[in-house]
């Protein structure tokens, strides 16, 4: 039952092969027994099984959603009332949320279970969820390796079975990385075709919630719950969400993908660059035509990101400060020592790290050079998509230059953790869609193909991929042990 | 003052906007709550929530700006102004930096006879932050954040102004216009209109200006002039003794009539700006401009120059009855309404009500009698049914009830005398009484005729038809 | 580039962060790094290029004016770290 589709389970659900109440009291007592990854922050074990049962009622009465009893994590990114929502920081491990956010009031009006907030690193900012206060999380497909990150909790319970599907959040590669990394379906949607509202930011401009799911297929159907304008969001697109699951079958033929060049150049991992020529090679089977395009400020993108993300998180988490939610030190000396200190005790290196650059880069007499400079870079990236999709439908190329990599590995070193983003960051952007779906394995670890869509075209990411998913069975391997 | 120097002026007005909602959230701004009971969660910046633009602070900046005859920028941006304080719960203020909504503009003052105009240099629109409450709580300082996220207008000036006099006359004008627009209610008291004035002094003839002190905290005109006054002496007498003005952030303190430096909120000046990635440029159309044009008022300045040319009045009396838009309504609905002359209008108003107001500390708004009912009254002087004496007692009496001019001069028989007949008998009654005084006036004592007038008036309760009484008396005393 | 532990000290006061002594030359060397990275950037041309503050070339919308928030004091202040009377503490304002 753990390694169902959500498509699967609704279809269960429905046919009376079990209730959401069984169905959740399964995933609970999964989660139970696999505490040692660690997906999970919290477990709201109690108000799972009351919304199952609320579920089962809605089911029985035939008003059920595709997603109603289909129990589901909530990235502990995402505000839930009346809930912890740490945001993987010893600065928020106090705070309950007075209020949902518009993605959990969406699933909850769904009638989606949640089962709990999942792992993450520390306010979205890493890439292998080692950042996060309540430590790391282990891969379900190599316990001594990184699920990858930010949205690291969320993949690995997908990929192991902990729950059905996972929301996540993506500001540089934290839904298509961490996916990939564990071997599941993980999409990021557009800039604004998912309520930011209650998602806590790290970098607003660049910050986009999304499904991480076990097929294409899942990923549909949760994104059809969680899209949608939202007046509490002034970057919300209001823009009429479309049936993401009726063209899902669409034939490819004719479909045109792009390769742009510099994903496949020096410091890919030469047995992924295979694994993605194969699944190119797949998708020219499948009718579609495939031709080389260019980006040539691809590489600018890191730099460009490591000035906007940083800048806006220091702003950003400046309401962290000890006065009116979450941590305050002992016996604050004045004002200044409250502030210092009540940030200073929680935030993590990495946090601090971002902190401080973005403070730099916005200071006086260096806005121009950095802040300044990395928004018209950011602009002929933009434009290098733009130019490229204008030629093709979509763009594939890997997620990430390596499969998972150990533990520990890259701790010490924060550059070679921020250039394993390359392929994902610029996408975030020019805030188009993507998609990581998996394709394949090196040493026995998972490998994801990015794909790359025009602004809005999610439905064809998502038809796109479902297509692959019907004709491979990458996407229904499971992790020994998880079985 | 010393004349060797010459002073340099420029005011940053902060009017609150007078809409129902803050201007990034639908918390009230209603004034007066109980503390944080108007801080929504967007108010009190908890994690993940995100600004949405409130449509009325845009369409007032609008008004504003067009009032001023200032440039509307099509595409203005929101930045975030970083820095720590307890009344600032996101650590930023959503302000506007690069790309005001209002570019330059300008706005005239009199002064002496003389007009001036004083530039202005932009018009933002910003939150406010909340309140720190001093009181002892052991020791700690109590936050309310209520007013935080109440829309704000920033006025910049142009160093413009060469007085204290000068700059009290651009924050009345400002102060005057704000309400016109309805876009401020001006209550400086609880805080919907201050200013923080920049001073500098240089030597006359000196192109460069002089460094300048920012005072904060000044929230009444008569402080503005006070506050500035002193900061000028003080640069002056420094400067004279060999030191040097340092630029900062001064404090007023009115119980001490003095200004002191705020060294704490100097020594971090990096605000780092940058355009906030919640919202959106905000655009502004042709047709958008149009439409808040449409409900533009007419202007004070405007208002005046017509006051002087339909009714005649003086420059004074214009000033006076145009200095807020409800007075100027209450004139025009008075002048239509009692069908007489505007002179006795502009009298009455200038006069009797305004004196009546103040009086009682009450503004136009809350004047007892309405427009309507002093035409009532004015209506019966114009008709001679009461003299203007009486009317002064009608009116006192129309203040403290609800009665019309009518009822009152019904019940209390105020109706004036025009019977001849009976004026008559009360005259040859006083002639008879009075021969000394007969005697005087008829021997060419001219002022003696004044004292029969009196007796009359006193004897008939005033309410003689004055002119009858001064032809009779005229007829009688025949010389 | 490369930055002192001076600067971070800057820095981090900015910020309002507080960074372990024995910490700060690590700070230093790290976002010297970083800066050497992000500052490949300026090897690009950019002139005439107007910078991208948005994915979305979109303008603002405007929320009407109407109050849609109720008093949720209670609920807000029961996970604040000191509250009296209504308001939020913290330590004596001097101005």
């Amino acid at each position: 039952m753990n390694n169902k589709t959500i498509a699967e389970l609704a279809r269960g659900l429905r046919a009376g092969e079990f209730s959401s109440v069984e169905l959740t009291q399964g995933y609970l007592e999964r989660i139970r027994q696999f505490s040692v990854l660690n997906a999970y922050i919290t477990v709201t074990a109690e108000q799972a099984l009351a919304q199952a049962e609320a579920a089962d009622k809605r089911l029985a009465a035939g008003t059920a959603d595709l997603l109603t009893g289909i129990p589901v994590a909530q990235k502990d990114i995402f505000c839930t009332d009346g809930v912890k929502t740490s945001c993987g920081s010893k600065m928020l491990d106090n705070f309950i949320s007075p209020y949902n956010a518009t993605v959990v009031e969406k699933l909850n009006a769904a009638g989606a279970v949640m089962l709990g907030k999942s792992n993450m690193d520390e306010f979205a900012m890493g890439s292998s969820n080692e950042t996060s206060f309540y430590g790391s999380v282990q891969n379900p497909w190599n316990v001594s390796c990184v699920p990858g990150g930010s949205s690291g909790g969320s993949a690995a319970a997908v990929a192991a079975g902990l729950t059905a599907g996972a929301t996540g959040t993506d500001t540089g590669g934290s839904i298509r990385q961490p996916a990939a990394f564990c071997g599941i379906t993980g999409l990021k949607p557009t800039y604004g075709r998912v309520s930011r509202y209650g998602m806590i930011a790290y970098a607003s401009s660049l910050d986009q919630g999304g499904p991480m799911t076990r097929t294409a297929e899942d990923a549909a159907i949760m994104l059809q719950a969680m899209a949608g304008f939202d007046e509490k969001d002034s970057t919300s697109v209001d823009r009429p969400v479309p049936d993401y699951s009726s063209g899902l079958n669409q034939p490819l033929s004719g479909l045109k993908i792009g390769l742009p060049k510099e994903f496949f150049g020096e410091g890919l991992n030469g047995e992924i660059a295979t694994v993605i020529e194969t699944a190119v090679n797949e998708y020219r089977k499948l009718g579609a035509e495939v031709k080389e395009v260019s980006m040539p400020n691809l590489k600018h993108a890191i730099p460009a990101y490591y000035v906007i993300a940083p800048a806006e998180c220091s702003a950003n988490l400046s309401r962290f400060d000890g006065v009116r939610f979450g941590y305050r030190c002992d016996n604050p000396a004045d004002l200044s020592d409250l502030y210092t200190r009540s940030r200073g005790e929680t935030f993590g290196k990495e946090v601090k790290r971002r902190i401080l650059i973005g403070t730099y880069a916005l200071s006086a007499g260096y806005y121009d050079a950095y802040y300044l400079k990395a928004q018209k870079v950011r602009r002929l990236i933009s434009d290098d998509f733009k130019s490229a999709l204008a030629e093709v439908d979509v763009l594939m190329g890997p997620v990430s230059p390596t499969v998972a990599f150990g533990l520990g590995e890259k701790t010490g070193d924060p550059i070679q953790m921020y250039l394993s983003d390359i392929y994902t960051i610029a996408v975030n952007l020019a805030g188009l869609p993507a998609m990581s779906i998996p394709a394949g394995f090196v040493d026995g670890k998972p490998v994801g193909l990015q794909i790359i869509g025009n602004y809005f075209a999610e439905d064809r990411l998502l038809n796109v991929a479902h297509r692959y998913q019907m004709n491979t069975d990458w996407h229904k391997q499971v992790p020994k042990g998880f079985e | 003052m010393n004349s060797q120097w010459e002073v340099v002026i420029g005011l940053e007005i902060h009017a609150q906007l007078a809409t129902k909602s803050k201007i990034f959230s639908g918390a009230s701004t209603a004034y007066g709550a109980e503390p944080n009971t108007q801080a929504c969660a967007v108010d009190l910046g908890l994690p993940g929530v995100l600004p949405v633009l409130n449509q009325e602070a845009v369409r007032m900046a609008v008004k504003f700006g067009l009032a001023i005859e200032a440039e509307i920028a099509p595409y203005s941006v929101f930045a975030r102004k970083n820095y720590f304080y307890p009344d600032l719960p996101k650590g930023y203020q959503i302000s506007q930096f690069e790309l005001p909504i209002v570019g330059n503009g300008h706005l005239d003052i009199d002064l002496d006879g003389a007009t001036k105009r004083i530039g202005v240099t932009r018009a933002h629109l910003e939150e406010d932050a909340g309140k720190s409450l001093h009181e002892d709580f052991h020791g700690l300082t109590g936050i309310d954040l209520n007013r935080a996220g109440t829309p704000l207008l920033e006025i910049v000036s142009e160093p413009d102004m060469r007085s204290a006099k000068e700059a009290v006359a651009y924050m009345r004008k400002l102060h005057e216009l704000v309400r016109y627009l309805e876009i401020c209610d001006g209550n400086m008291q609880e805080g919907s209109f201050r200013c923080d004035a920049n001073v500098s002094v240089r030597p006359r003839g000196q192109a460069e200006f002089g460094t300048r002190a920012e005072i904060k905290n000044i929230n009444s005109f008569r402080f503005v002039e006070k506050a500035i006054n002193h900061e000028i002496e003080r640069q002056i007498d420094l400067i004279e003794s060999g030191g040097k003005v340092v630029q900062e952030t001064r404090l007023y303190d009115a119980n001490k009539d003095e200004t002191r430096s705020m060294r704490g909120k100097e020594e971090a000046n990096d605000y780092r700006y940058f355009p906030d990635p919640d919202l959106l440029p905000v655009e502004i159309t042709e047709a958008f401009k149009d439409e808040v044009r449409a409900t533009l008022p007419e202007l004070p300045d405007a208002k005046k120059r017509r006051f002087i040319e339909q009714y005649g009045q003086d420059d004074e009396s214009a000033a006076t009855l145009t200095s807020s838009r409800q007075l100027a309504d209450y004139y025009e609905a008075l002048v239509e309404a009692s069908g007489g002359e505007a002179k006795i209008c502009t009298n009455w108003v200038t006069g009797d009500v305004l004196g009546a107001l103040n009086k009682a500390g009450l503004e136009i708004g809350q004047c007892p009698v309405d427009a309507e009912r002093l035409a009532g009254l004015l209506q019966r002087i114009a008709d001679d049914t009461i003299s203007g004496k009486i009317a002064k007692q009608v009116f006192e009496a129309m203040w403290q009830g609800q009665e019309t001019a009518d009822q009152i001069i019904e019940s209390q028989g105020l109706k004036q005398i025009t019977d001849t007949g009976a004026i008559e008998a009360i005259i040859d009654k006083i002639i008879a009484d009075n021969p000394g005084q007969v005697e005087q006036y008829l021997g060419g004592k001219d002022k003696v005729f004044g004292f029969f007038v009196g007796q009359v008036m006193k004897e008939m309760q005033g309410k003689a038809n004055p002119a009858e009484v001064n032809k009779i008396l005229k007829t009688k005393l025949k010389r | 580039m490369s930055l002192t532990t001076d600067d971070v000290n800057k820095i981090a006061h900015l910020a309002r962060l507080g960074v372990d002594i024995q910490d700060v030359d690590t700070y230093a060397h790290d976002l010297s790094g970083i800066l050497d990275l992000v500052t490949q950037m300026s090897q690009l041309n950019t002139e005439g290029v107007a910078p991208m503050a948005h994915p979305m070339e979109q303008s603002q919308r405007l929320r009407p004016d109407r109050v849609t928030e109720t008093n949720m004091r209670e609920k807000f202040q029961a996970i604040a770290p000191q509250v009296e009377a209504g308001l939020y503490l913290v330590p004596k304002v001097i101005e």
